[in-house]
């Protein structure tokens, strides 16, 4: 009969603990937000951030509450945004599809290393030896930070240059924030022209660095009919709103920067 | 009461008697995630509420129920299902009246239901007082929190030891989890030099 007084003390310390967290998970359920479960559910889950809001749930959560719009998540594109916008009532929403795209070209054939670089292999910390280890300050250093973020695999480094490949990216913003020269941005997957340099120096030093680099000099600013592009601190420019495409300013750059973009 | 004894063990459990560095206990959160700064900080706090929460209860169901029935042997059975069923109270007082706190603690307060730590803690608070009758229930709550502080000291530090490692150049054959466990056992053996520091200190 001895071995009932320790059962019945756990079991009973088991009862009491059950009773007690039944009684609390009553007394203090918190109400559950039912839409921005549902609108959980059909978003990819990838926790990117692309859209504004941190992770998933946070842009579940806002867009329940009508504070977001539908159809901000790149990596879930057009199917995603259908279904929210279902789940909100809301009607279609358009989704601008885009691609992230590397603005540089220095290639080894194009640029040349700097210095005998023996250290880690990673672009964000070769940076911090005298800025960098190609010879032009704003250039692709190629080490593959950006790859290495890619949970898709759509970047390859090769060359010494990465580029992104259009179909396989989902638009997560991971590459943008790898990239410590900030090489990488968005632009809307379309036929257009598209300035693959950075380089902001004047187009004598510009010269010196890169065999292909941006000088700043112009010539695609007069040959646009739409005003798309422009020249900024000795680098082109071009608005993808006013683009379309027309290749114009492709022809007429003489170190054959700009490139048309191919959908 | 003397402040002097509590602050001693305040201090000999962060330093002398650090729970991971020193017993060994809960390695798992300390090589799980400490990969950044700010996942160890708050799973560390975590724990540090858990501890103490855990031992204030426990102290007593040892004290009051356990051992004048003779049943001092349950104590490990009993202790997990106390702690598991604190976690999850605490889990649900957060989520209602601290949404900050529950979505900062996040995954880490579940997590701890099953941590050793907080476990070793509350049972060796009592093999301590069965030692030294002078141990008792304010001198327990003090060790606990002193562990959770011991916690937290030993995977800040060891986050900060892993993010440098992230930049270092490892052998192919050290990378990863290897190179972690060395690196851990380093930082245990420099702990080794608080011995006595704290008797020391207050004598």
């Amino acid at each position: 009969m001895d071995i009932l007084i320790p059962i019945l003390i756990v079991a009973g310390i088991g009862l009491l603990a059950g009773v007690i967290l039944a009684v609390a998970s009553v007394v203090m359920a918190v109400p559950k937000d039912e839409k921005a479960e549902a609108i959980l559910e059909v978003l990819p889950g990838a926790n990117c951030g692309a859209c504004g809001f941190s992770g998933c749930s946070g842009y579940a959560a806002a867009l329940s509450k009508g504070e977001a719009k539908a159809g901000l998540c790149s990596p879930g594109g057009e199917e995603c945004a259908k279904a929210c916008a279902e789940l909100l009532g809301v009607g279609d929403v358009a989704v601008e599809k885009k691609t992230a795209l590397v603005h540089c070209m220095g290639s080894y054939d194009m640029t040349s290393d700097k210095m005998n670089y023996d250290g880690i292999h990673s672009c964000s910390a070769s940076t911090f030896l005298a800025g960098g280890i190609t010879s032009c300050r704003f250039g692709c250093m190629g080490m593959g930070d950006c790859a290495a973020a890619c949970p898709y695999g759509a970047i390859s480094v090769c060359n010494g240059m990465a580029s992104v490949n259009p179909e396989k990216c989902r638009g997560c913003s991971q590459c943008v924030a790898a990239c410590p020269k900030g090489l990488i941005s968005f632009v809307p997957l379309k036929k257009q022209a598209v300035v693959r340099c950075s380089n902001c120096d004047k187009g004598a030093q510009t010269m010196k660095v890169c065999k292909i680099g941006c000088i700043g000099c112009g010539k695609c600013m007069k040959a646009c009919e739409y005003g798309a592009v422009k020249v900024q601190n000795f680098c082109a420019q071009v608005d993808p709103a006013k683009c379309v495409g027309c290749g114009k300013c492709v022809e007429a750059c003489p170190r054959h920067i700009i490139t048309l973009l191919d959908v | 009461m003397d402040l002097k004894v509590l602050v001693g063990i305040f201090l000999a459990a962060i330093l002398t008697e650090n729970y991971i560095l020193n017993k060994f206990l809960g390695i798992c959160p300390f090589l799980g995630v400490s990969k950044k700064l700010n996942t160890a900080f708050g799973m560390s706090c975590a724990v540090t509420v858990v501890m103490v929460i855990a031992t204030a209860v426990t102290w007593p169901v040892y004290t009051y129920v356990l051992v004048p029935n003779d049943l001092g042997y349950l104590q490990t059975i009993v202790f997990i299902l106390i702690i598991a069923a604190l976690v999850q109270l605490l889990e649900i007082v957060l989520h209602k009246y601290m949404p900050p706190l529950y979505n900062a603690l996040g995954i880490y307060l579940p997590l701890i239901t099953t941590n050793c730590a907080v476990l070793g803690v509350t049972m060796l608070v009592l093999e301590k007082g069965a030692a030294d009758a002078s141990f008792g229930y304010v001198q327990s709550l003090v060790n606990a929190f002193g562990a959770g502080i011991g916690f937290l000291v030993a995977m800040v530090l060891f986050a900060g030891v892993r993010e440098r490692l992230e930049l270092c150049d490892v052998p192919k054959f050290l990378k990863g989890l290897p190179i972690t466990l060395i690196a851990a056992s380093l930082v245990a053996v420099s702990f080794l030099g608080f011995n006595g520091i704290v008797d020391g200190l207050l004598s």
